[in-house]
């Protein structure tokens, strides 16, 4: 499953059951964000042992970016058999103030940020 | 009809702040592109000013790009003011010939960000409501009831996640002026002032 365009990549790889974010997400509110909803409610529905989000080359998010990601951490956390990780770079900023987030939602994620 | 005063300031809005010499001002007329055509321009624009301002603060390679103080301006003020030109855009009145800006100045230690839009007074009444609800709650507690509230949801409402992020991730301070519009008695302008602390 991939979404591509000029700006940004989503990318979910079954092997290593890993969603991967690549570029700058700054898309106009839910309705331009639903493609990318989708795709993610695919994957937690697919209900994969461990789930990996690699956010490591994701320069940007906006606020509705910061949305869909945190509702789609609190799926995975509803389904209650999916182990997460979430991938981040302390490269970039925004990912050193913005992922620890993500574990006040789901205490169980695993946070490696490098 | 009565009409309502809508002047008023809430939360940490600075009427007086010093002349500040150093700072760009980005102008959007409403009417020469539809908002929709121009919503990349405001990832243009916060990354413009981003670039602009990381020149006064000093780089450093050897730094982890935790205490690297440029890659750390740089990174916030193109959330910022990204976020404040999406909103602008989103909650603008449409109908109004009232020109969007956004202008970000330096002070001493602390970046400040003013960005200008006008609402319909129903709205401004809504919004005001939300920064009652925002100034007088945890911010910690209110961001995850706002993501809780309703996950299938996917509609953002008011969009306070951008705010709160500001406040909560950035350590933002925020303050909001309504003033009436004198070319346009209904109209309101609504001006978010961001002061960023660096």
């Amino acid at each position: 499953m991939e979404i591509k365009s000029k700006d940004y990549s989503i990318y979910y790889d079954s092997v290593t059951e890993t969603v991967n974010c690549h570029g700058s997400l700054r898309l106009n509110g839910m309705d331009e964000y639903a493609p990318i909803v989708q795709l993610l409610n695919e994957v937690a529905d697919q209900e994969p042992s461990t789930l990996t989000l690699n956010l490591r080359n994701l320069e940007f998010l906006n606020s509705s970016g910061i949305n869909v990601i945190s509702k789609f951490v609190i799926k995975v956390r509803q389904k209650g058999t999916i182990q997460m990780v979430v991938q981040g770079s302390k490269r970039i900023p925004w990912q050193g103030k913005s992922l620890k987030n993500l574990q006040r939602l789901m205490p169980k994620l695993q946070l490696e940020l490098e | 009809m009565t009409k309502i005063d809508m002047t008023q300031i809430l939360g940490d809005f600075r009427n007086d702040l010093p002349v500040s010499q150093e700072g760009l001002t980005i102008v959007f007329s409403p009417t020469s592109v539809p908002l929709k055509q121009r919503w990349r321009n405001n990832g243009l624009s916060a990354d413009f000013m981003a670039d602009y301002f990381s020149t006064f603060f000093p780089g450093d390679e050897e730094h982890t790009p935790e205490t690297d103080t440029q890659a750390q301006v740089k990174n916030a003020v193109s959330f910022i003011a990204n976020e404040l030109l999406e909103n602008a855009m989103k909650f603008n009145d449409e109908t109004s010939p009232q020109p969007i800006s956004i202008r970000l100045q330096m002070h001493s230690h602390r970046l400040v960000f003013l960005a200008t839009n006008s609402v319909n007074p129903q709205d401004a009444e809504k919004f005001q409501a939300f920064i009652q609800e925002l100034i007088s709650s945890d911010p910690s507690e209110l961001y995850l009831r706002h993501l809780e509230k309703d996950v299938e949801d996917n509609d953002e409402g008011g969009s306070g996640l951008g705010l709160l992020t500001m406040i909560n991730d950035y350590h933002a301070k925020l303050g909001w002026k309504f003033d009436t519009v004198e070319t346009n008695p209904d109209a309101v302008a609504v001006t978010t002032m961001v002061q960023l602390t660096v």
